[in-house]
């Protein structure tokens, strides 16, 4: 078994999971329910001067048949009194001493900060996180993503929030700036002691095509919303990774967007995330989806032969370069299991639509169904298949083949393959040493 | 005769076939949208090559998946007008379903048939409430006449293409109820005679007459037709099931298959009997097993089919025979009838003979049907169209033209047998062909879709 506990800014927790500030962490009966289920520590919904919420709230996207691999919300702050809410914080840590209990906040004036961060240290917060990146409502009230947005404001406000707070002090910063190096680093000269990201990207998810109106709708009107869940983890970990790597910000940081499964939890630690803030799934399949995030990070661990969470860390920052930093002579190609092959097409379409024309099937120029598609520039048919196709099976068969002097081993075809491990891509023998972009520019060869 | 068929009095709801209920029933949204997201949408779909019409399959089931009904019905219907029918009827574990990559997953495979229902009758349902056609009739009016021989999938195909480019198009049906085996003989469990009456409905509405209870060959002459019509189709199909020369089956309890299985479906008046506990069904194609399998549905205790030779060497499906199986129906193999035991009109025994052992043993029954094979009756007629030397149609393999110029044929007469989607396919080749012979240019250009179909030369 290996240390799933993490220590971050000086606290302890005994997972890296956490709740993300959002609706599972409304209220205490909620967050004691999560806890049971195994997740190491919670965000509190966001605490400010309750608001007055619209509905509906919520929008999705499906894709394929897939639900909600994209969600979004104009959901706001909490609703409920701020008395009750700390109650509720104070109750929850006081049985559950062990799971961490980070609360969520977001005023206007340097007074209101004061006070609801003395309210919330005094309710037992193990750690604050300053909401700078709601991009929805309280923006337009000069709050959330308007403040992470303005780096002198971020960094203000976070020095504020270090004056008052004698627990760790946290930013959760907004994707939607130009470079997240900008409130990043004023959030570490701020002083705070994590970083959270990301926030929800603004996005309208979509348009009812029947009334007309954006989704999701409030009567006849909607508004931009808060974008989130499984799709937007790329996002995220190009965020994460950009902080990740740049030296001046030395504060650990919670991973936050999309994480659904152990994998993509295991991604965000490996590019520096020290917690990992879970909402969307939550919100798709509850609380127990931490049990398998937790076993099977576990069992990732201990195969990979690393003892604890902490040995993953940042493991694949250093892979994280400059496209000019890149290899030039780095050079591989598909291979096409014909055991394996279920002759679908789908790699040959997208190499010949969409990629470089360089996987052929045994029929010719295509025909048919596709109108006169040969127009001269159709699949080079002078190339002879190879007699046999990788696992002996005949090339005269169902099974495409691939032109291995042409194809630019782009991925494409293994990745719109159906069938697991029948396209792989395969490091072609070369000897040529590596050569970037970078060093022909310096060679002067560019 | 009229042009819309009303067959309420024949329609009775006492038809034995109303006992029975899809055994794939038209899907809900939520099950046709699922199933539809399964499909990966091969390019250039083995499931497509697998298609006697040629059907863009994973073109359908993918405007399924986005809500494009309408959409999804076109593509059907312009490569096979009868892909509603189709859609329940074809055997398709033996063509697109079997086909499917999925297969090759060893994952179920997509159910295309069921798919296909789907749109089609969502379509139609569309087509009805909105009064909007999926293909209005066309503006080009011709002066130009085909007349169409038996009401059956071929003609009613091959009517429809010529309909929708302003073709008349009349459609002669010697029988009361137009839609051919449809309407007469495919399992009721597949389709029902009302639902083979709504397709044949919705072909006419296109454009096309239909007259029935003329027989050609005997009300009018062929002769008569070929010249008074541009061309002619003849989609008559087989005739009247074969007997055996058995000693004693000139009994009511002896039945052809066919008879029976028409009686199961179509008349109001007919029960089975309440002491009827074992039937024989002599045959091993898809109408032996079809009719045991019916009988085994509808409660006969004791349904057993007789086959000369093995199980593996059975014409009919496989999977149709584990399906029957399912229902109790017991296959005996390497046997052959020799004689029926009577007892006055009643049976008391089918005497067989092991066509391995060579011993000859009775097997005590109340009913034998048998099912083997039809015959061909295009000679009744005219004798003046050329067929083949076991009674089939002659006909180009592209055009289905005969060995007249302006005889074109397709369906069951031209290859002694097939299912509903060949006749389909024939009924639509011989449209172009007689567009094209007309100097129309067909407006569905479902001519990109043809494949050569050509007509095996076995039975």
């Amino acid at each position: 078994m290996a240390d799933l506990s993490v220590n971050i800014c000086g606290i302890k927790s005994p997972n890296p999971f956490w709740l993300a500030s959002a609706p599972p962490t409304n209220t205490g009966e909620q967050v004691m329910r999560g806890f049971d289920a195994g997740w190491g520590g919670a965000v509190w919904k966001t605490l400010g001067e309750p608001i007055v919420n619209v509905n509906s709230r919520f929008g999705a996207i499906d894709y394929s048949g897939t639900k909600v691999i994209g969600f979004n919300n104009i959901e706001l702050i909490t609703d409920r009194p701020l008395a009750s809410n700390f109650k509720e914080i104070y109750e929850v840590k006081k049985r559950y001493p062990h799971n961490v209990v980070i609360v969520s906040l977001m005023v206007e004036t340097k007074d209101e900060w004061q006070e609801i961060i003395k309210r919330s240290v005094d309710a037992g917060a193990d750690g604050l996180e300053l909401n700078f990146g709601c991009p929805h409502g309280m923006c337009e009230r000069g709050m959330g993503s308007a403040v992470g947005e303005e780096p002198k404001v971020l960094q203000e406000i976070t020095s504020w929030a270090k004056e008052f707070s004698n627990v760790p002090v946290f930013v959760k910063l907004s994707p939607n700036v130009t470079d997240i190096r900008d409130p990043g680093m004023a959030a570490v000269m701020g002083g705070c002691d994590g970083i959270s990201l990301i926030n929800t990207i603004k996005s309208i998810i979509g348009v009812d095509l029947d009334t007309l109106v954006p989704k999701p709708s409030v009567g006849k009107e909607s508004t931009n919303g808060g974008y989130c869940g499984p799709a937007v983890k790329p996002i995220a970990l190009h965020l994460l990774a950009v902080l990740g790597k740049d030296p001046k910000i030395n504060v650990p940081i919670s991973g936050i967007g999309g994480i659904s499964t152990w994998q993509d939890a295991a991604e965000f630690i490996a590019l520096g995330a020290t917690t990992i803030q879970v909402c969307t799934a939550v919100m798709h399949y509850g609380y127990r989806i931490v049990e398998d995030l937790i076993d099977g990070l576990n069992n990732y661990l201990n195969n990979k032969g690393l003892k604890s969470v902490s040995e993953l860390t940042g493991q694949a920052i250093p892979g994280f370069v400059d496209w000019g930093e890149l290899d030039l002579n780095y050079d591989i190609i598909a291979k096409i299991d014909g055991d394996k092959c279920i002759g679908c097409g789908l790699c040959y379409v997208a190499c010949l639509d969409g990629a470089h024309q360089c996987i052929h099937t045994q029929k010719g120029p295509c025909h048919g169904w596709h109108g006169e598609a040969d127009h001269g520039f159709g699949p080079r048919t002078e190339v002879m298949p190879p007699l046999h196709h990788d696992g002996g099976v005949p090339a005269m068969s169902h099974v495409p083949f691939v032109d291995e002097e042409e194809c630019i081993g782009c991925n494409l075809c293994m990745l719109v393959c159906p069938v697991p491990d029948c396209i792989t891509m395969v490091e072609a023998s070369h000897s040529e040493s590596k050569k970037s972009w970078k060093d022909r520019v310096a060679k002067g060869s560019a | 005769m009229g042009n819309k068929t009303s067959s309420k009095p024949l329609l009775s709801p006492k038809r034995l076939e109303r006992q029975f209920s899809d055994y794939k029933p038209l899907y809900s949204e939520a099950e046709a949208l699922i199933e539809a997201n399964r499909c990966i949408n091969c390019y250039d779909a083995p499931c497509i090559s697998a298609c006697p019409t040629g059907i863009d399959i994973p073109a359908f089931i993918k405007k399924i998946s986005t809500g494009n009904i309408i959409g999804s019905a076109k593509v059907i219907f312009e490569a096979n007008m009868l892909g509603y029918s189709t859609g329940r009827v074809c055997p398709v574990e033996e063509l697109c379903v079997g086909a499917c990559v999925y297969n090759d997953l060893n994952s179920s495979p997509i159910q295309i048939g069921r798919l296909q229902h789907y749109a089609a009758k969502k379509a139609m349902e569309i087509e009805e409430n909105t009064g909007e056609k999926l293909f209005p009739r066309s503006k080009r009016k011709s002066d130009k006449k085909v007349a169409l021989i038996g009401a059956g999938p071929a003609s009613l195909a091959c009517a429809a293409y010529l309909a929708l480019d302003g073709i008349e198009a009349v459609i002669f049906e010697k029988d009361t109820l137009p839609g051919g085996l449809n309407t007469t003989a495919v399992a009721p469990y597949k389709i029902q005679t009302e639902a083979s009456i709504e397709e044949v409905n919705w072909i006419l509405q296109h454009g096309v007459e239909l007259k029935t209870g003329v027989e050609i060959g005997k009300d009018i002459a062929l002769e008569k037709l070929i010249d008074e019509y541009e061309a002619v189709f003849i989609g008559i199909g087989l005739g009247m099931g074969k007997r055996l020369e058995l000693k004693g089956n000139d009994s009511a309890a002896v039945w052809r298959a066919t008879d029976l299985i028409r009686k199961i479906k179509n008349d109001p008046d007919f029960s089975l009997p309440d002491e009827l506990n074992t039937v024989l069904i002599i045959g091993g194609g898809n109408t032996a097993i079809d009719i045991s399998r019916e009988l085994a549905m509808l409660g006969v205790k004791d349904v057993r089919l007789l086959y000369r030779r093995s199980r593996k060497e059975m014409p009919g499906y496989e999977h149709e025979m584990v399906e029957a199986s399912r229902y109790g129906v017991r296959l005996v193999e390497h046997v052959t009838p020799l004689e029926i035991i009577r007892n006055g009109e009643q049976i008391k025994a089918l005497k067989v003979k092991s066509t391995i052992s060579n011993d000859i043993f009775d097997l005590p029954c109340d009913w034998v049907v048998e099912a083997v094979g039809q015959l061909k009756h295009v000679t009744k007629i005219s004798p003046e169209i050329e067929v083949d030397d076991q009674g089939r149609v002659i006909v180009d393999a592209k055009t289905r033209c005969t060995s007249n110029p302006k005889v074109y044929a397709g369906g069951d007469c031209i290859n002694g047998g097939k299912e509903v989607v060949n006749a389909a396919q024939d009924g639509r080749e011989a449209a172009f062909d007689i567009l094209r012979n007309l100097g129309i240019s067909p407006s569905l250009h479902g001519e990109k879709y043809f494949k050569s179909f050509v007509s095996e030369n076995k039975n």
